[in-house]
Parts: C-alpha cells; structure tokens; sequence
C-alpha cells in the first residue's frame, strides 16, 4: 500500500509542476461550481424571455447579451454548462463501468473467454456508432436518459482494451499469484488487488473521454437530434448562434469559446495526468 | 500475410450481415408507421400504401426481400420522395460527398504529415510548438463551430468566399473542404510526430546516417516509410469521422451531398432512406477499416513476412 500512495503522490506533485494542467483543471472546477449553482448565480431564469428586447449586444443588464427571443445569453451558457457536464460525466461513467467490467473481466478469465470477449469489441470498433446513435436518436425520441445512455455504449470500447492489458499484465506478479494462493475469491480480487493497480490509466483516460463525449453530445445537439428546447445545452447555443450568426455574431462567439476553453481545460488536465502518472510517455 | 488478409476480410462478412440486420430491425421497431406524418390519410390510403410498399407482408419475408436486395444494390423505395429509389438518392449525393472527403483529406494530409514531421525533425523549437499548438486548437474546436466561424469572418466579414453551395461559385469548395479536413489535419500532425520521434531514435536511422546519406534521404527514404504507419492506421476509421463530419459540414454549407441527405432522412423519418444509408455508411466504414489496417500491415515489415 505504501508504494502505491507514493506513487500517487509523485504523480500529484508532478501534476502541480505542469502549468497548463494546473490552469485546465483551475478552469474546470470553476466551471463545475457555476453550473452546479447556476440557478443562484444566473442573472435570468434560462427560459425568461423579454421579447421587447429581442437580440440585444451585451450590456450591463445582460452581460453577453441576449438572443433573438429576449433571453439572456450568460444565464443559457450557465444552464447549459449544466448539461454538458452532465452529459460529459453521466456517460463518461457508464463507459467506465462497461469497459473497467468487460477489461477485468476478459482479462482476469483469459483463454477463450478473452478471445471472445475481445473478438466482440474488435467488431464493435468498426462499426459507424454516430449513425447509430442518430438512428437510436430518430427512432425512440431525443430522450436525455438515452441520449446518456447510447454516447456511454459508444466509449467503452477503449476503456475496456487499456483495462484488459494491465490486467494481463498484472496478472502474473507475484502479490497476485500469492493472493490466489491463499484463495482469495475472485470479488476480493478485483476490489483489493486489481483496481487500486489499474486506477491511473482508468483515471487518465476517463479525463480524456469526457471532451470526446461533450462533443459527441453537441454534435448531435447541433444536428438538432440531441437537447431539445427551451432546455439548451451548448451544442444547442452554437446552432442557434450559427442560425443567427450574420446579424448577431455574439450569439455564436460566446458560447462557441466557452465550449472551446472548457475543452481545452479536460485536454490539457487529461494530458497533464497521464503525464504525471506515467512519466515514460512525456519524455 | 495472405491469410491474415483474408481472416480479416471473411471477419468483415458476418460484421456486415450483423450490421444490416440490428439497422433492420431496429428501424421496424419505430414507433408509428412511415406515413404517419403527412397529412391524415384515409384508411383506404393507407392501406394502398402499406401494400404498395409491402408493409403488410411479415417480417420474415419483408426482411429476406430487403437483405436479397441489398446483395444486389437495391435497397428498396424512398418513403418521402415518392417514385425515387434510395439507391438513386444515394448515388445522387455520394460524388458530392466523396469529392468533398477527397479535398479534405487531402488537405489533412498535406498540412499534417508536413507540419508533424517538422515538429519531430525540429524537436523543442518553435517549429514544433507552433504547429502542435495550432493542431490542439483543431483538435479542441469542433467542426460545427470552425465551419460557422470560417463563414463569419471569410464569408461575411471579408467577403472573400462564398458562404454555401457546392460547384456553382468559383471558390466555394474551398471554405467546406478545409473546415472538415482542418481537425483531421491536427490529428494526423499529432500521429506523425510521434511516430517519426519513435523511429528516428532507432539503429537503423543511425545507421543510414552513419553510411552518410544526407539528411533528406534519411528522412524520407528511411524514417518516413516506418514513421506514417500510425497515420495510415488512422486513415481507416478516419473516414468514419469524415462521415459523421460531412453531416456537419454539408448542413451548414449547404451541400447536396449524402450527408445532409441523412440528416434530412433522419428528420422526416424516410425510414428507408436512413436504413439505406445507414447499411451503405457501414459497408464503406468497414471497408475503409479494412483497407487501412491492410496497408499497415504491408508497410511494417516485421508483419509482411509472418
């Protein structure tokens, strides 16, 4: 246990020395507090429409400004930070349970059951899941429980491919052979044993999933197959900004470089931990 | 090396089948039948049309026409555009389509490979941040805000370039082209600087140096061949992308391609329509796939003679 709280904590200090990892997660967790207390912090509720105003430039009543329907642009991006970090962590997660599960468990079992296992993800990996996605989308409504569900189903894959090697590799070291021979049963060896040993790769690519699935989320947003109003996420903001671009450009630019520095921040925070835990791959 | 070809490609058949069967499916499952939509029709209508698209015979036989038609390219009637077969529609758009990809790709390349062995070549210079900080940018914007922000300034504010259509103002291929091929740019400048840094430290380039080739020959003739595998690997579900990232890129610039023909299926619920185009977009991803872990493969020469 004393190596691995070591090693953690060299991580954690390399992790400090890196500056663009520091500002990305500084960036992050500030972003995690305002959406989490937006409806004490916006100035507006998200569907409060003043229709006299109409799009408006930013000014001190409304500090980014307000679109086409009178509402105010900073309260949207604020509920909207609200479900694009949902979406970012809720599907992030369900990919983390199928693919830690499926990686254990193909990897720990080996022999036939491996092979199968990982026959089916390598078949899965060529398939076209944003056209499925869209299908699932098209046919069973823009449901946000599903919409969670089908990105989680998509990411897994990669995740269960990066468990399934360091179990492997794991699985030949001697405090795991000297913990099947004292018969420790197969639950107590994935919770003891193997996931403390597999936490940092899980850890570092979780980080990086997020922004993919963020942006697989406003992708289908901004195909008009993902949220749908008066809720807005910022996939939704962008395609509103985009219908509006010509006349109000502010509606585009804001919430088009909130989602850019939020992706910066997972990116380089993601980076910036895998760095830190293994230091092979920053040389 | 002749039988891992040909375990991945009888690998590819069942994938297909499989694929085409779940789109199948899964479409019948659809709530509400493909006509619901237009205005309330007659029972008499309806029935007609049940019959004339043969929607009332069962889904075993509905199932064995369509799979038997797919073998022959035709996947049945367009829903919405009445008298059109979504095998007609699909060939309409996929040129505009495959043009579109090309140029972009092309461009991807062209900057990446350039871009990235630079950065591995000048490694720790400005040559190298630059360009891999620009490539983070292409990485981090998505194509549905580069596109938009392309138009706003070269399109509107600049007035340099069209802002939508496809072949019919001088210019206008080139604002669509490099949105799409721009992310894919950065991701290939990625891939080749890492492979060309993982090669260029091994025996076999110190040894081309030794015997004193220039530096030219040693790049391109040595470390280059190994250096790009990871960027042909890439290639394969890169189409994928570009699939998903035509849909983006011909809504907003208005292309008719296959692309935005998806999209314009997926929201009328031209279910034929988006069952065609689902299976053909499969067929053609796991073709590519193929092809590119083909080409890797045959470039590594520690796989050719297994």
């Amino acid at each position: 246990m004393s190596q691995s709280s070591s090693l953690w904590s060299d991580a954690i200090r390399r992790l400090f020395k890196n500056k663009a990892a520091v500002a990305g997660a500084v960036v992050l967790i500030v972003l995690i507090v305002l959406a989490a207390f937006a409806p004490w912090i916006a100035p507006y509720p998200y569907a409060y429409q003043n229709l006299d105003l109409g799009a408006s430039p930013p000014s001190s009543a409304h500090l980014l400004g307000t679109d086409v329907l009178g509402r105010d642009l900073l309260s949207r991006i604020l509920y909207g930070a609200r479900i694009s970090l949902l979406v970012g962590f809720i599907a992030t997660t369900v990919a983390l349970v199928i693919g830690v599960s499926w990686g254990i468990i193909a990897g720990y079992a080996g022999g036939k059951v491996d092979s199968v296992m990982m026959r089916i993800v390598d078949i899965l990996y060529g398939l076209p899941f944003i056209i499925f996605i869209i299908l699932l989308m098209v046919i069973f409504g823009r449901n946000l429980w599903l919409l969670f569900l089908a990105i989680g189903a998509v990411e897994w894959l990669t995740m269960a491919r990066i468990v399934r090697a360091q179990v492997l590799s794991l699985k030949n070291q001697e405090f795991v052979l000297a913990a099947q021979a004292m018969g420790v049963s197969n639950f107590a060896m994935f919770k003891r044993h193997l996931l403390p040993n597999i936490l940092g790769p899980v850890a570092v690519y979780a980080t990086l999933t997020i922004p993919q699935v963020m942006l697989l989320e406003s992708f289908l947003s901004f195909l008009g197959l993902g949220i749908q109003p008066p809720m807005s996420s910022w996939g939704t903001l962008i395609k509103d900004g985009v219908e509006s671009m010509e006349e109000y450009s502010w509606l585009l630019i804001y919430p088009g470089l909130t989602f850019t520095i939020t992706l910066f921040a997972l990116n380089f925070f993601g980076d910036g931990l895998r760095d830190a835990l293994d230091p092979k791959t920053s040389e | 090396m002749l039988g891992i070809f040909l375990r991945r490609i009888l690998l590819a058949i069942p994938v297909l089948i499989a694929v085409a069967s779940i789109t199948f499916f899964l479409v019948r499952l659809a709530p509400g039948g493909p006509f619901d939509a237009d205005k309330a029709v007659s029972e008499q209508v309806l029935k007609n049309l049940n019959e004339a698209y043969n929607l009332n015979a069962p889904l075993s036989e509905q199932y064995f026409d369509y799979m038997s038609g797919i073998l022959v390219g035709d996947f049945g009637p367009s829903f919405r555009f009445p008298g059109r077969s979504v095998t007609e529609l699909i060939m309409t758009g996929l040129p505009v389509t495959f043009e579109l990809a090309i140029y972009s790709m092309l461009i991807a390349l062209f900057i990446g490979i350039l871009s990235g062995v630079t950065a591995a070549l000048k490694r720790n210079t400005f040559l190298d941040y630059i360009p891999m900080s620009i490539a983070m940018i292409g990485i981090c914007v998505p194509t549905f805000l580069l596109g938009p922000l392309l138009v706003l300034i070269f399109g509107i504010n600049l007035e340099l370039l069209p802002v939508s259509g496809w072949g019919q103002l001088p210019g206008d291929k080139i604002l669509p082209s490099l949105t799409l091929g721009f992310a894919y740019a950065a991701y290939i400048a990625r891939l080749s600087r890492g492979g060309m840094l993982e090669i260029l430290n091994q025996d076999f380039i110190r040894t081309a140096r030794a015997k004193g080739l220039s530096e030219k020959m040693v790049v391109i003739k040595h470390a280059m061949q190994g250096g790009l595998i990871p960027v042909v690997s890439f290639l394969g579900p890169a189409v994928a992308g570009l699939l998903a990232g035509s849909f983006v890129v011909e809504t907003i610039f208005q292309i008719p391609g296959l692309g935005r023909f998806y999209v314009e299926a997926a929201f009328n619920r031209d279910y034929t329509m988006i069952l065609g185009t689902t299976i053909f977009f499969s067929f053609m991803i796991v073709f590519f796939n193929l092809l590119s872990d083909i080409v890797a493969l045959w470039l590594n020469p520690r796989s050719r003679d297994t």
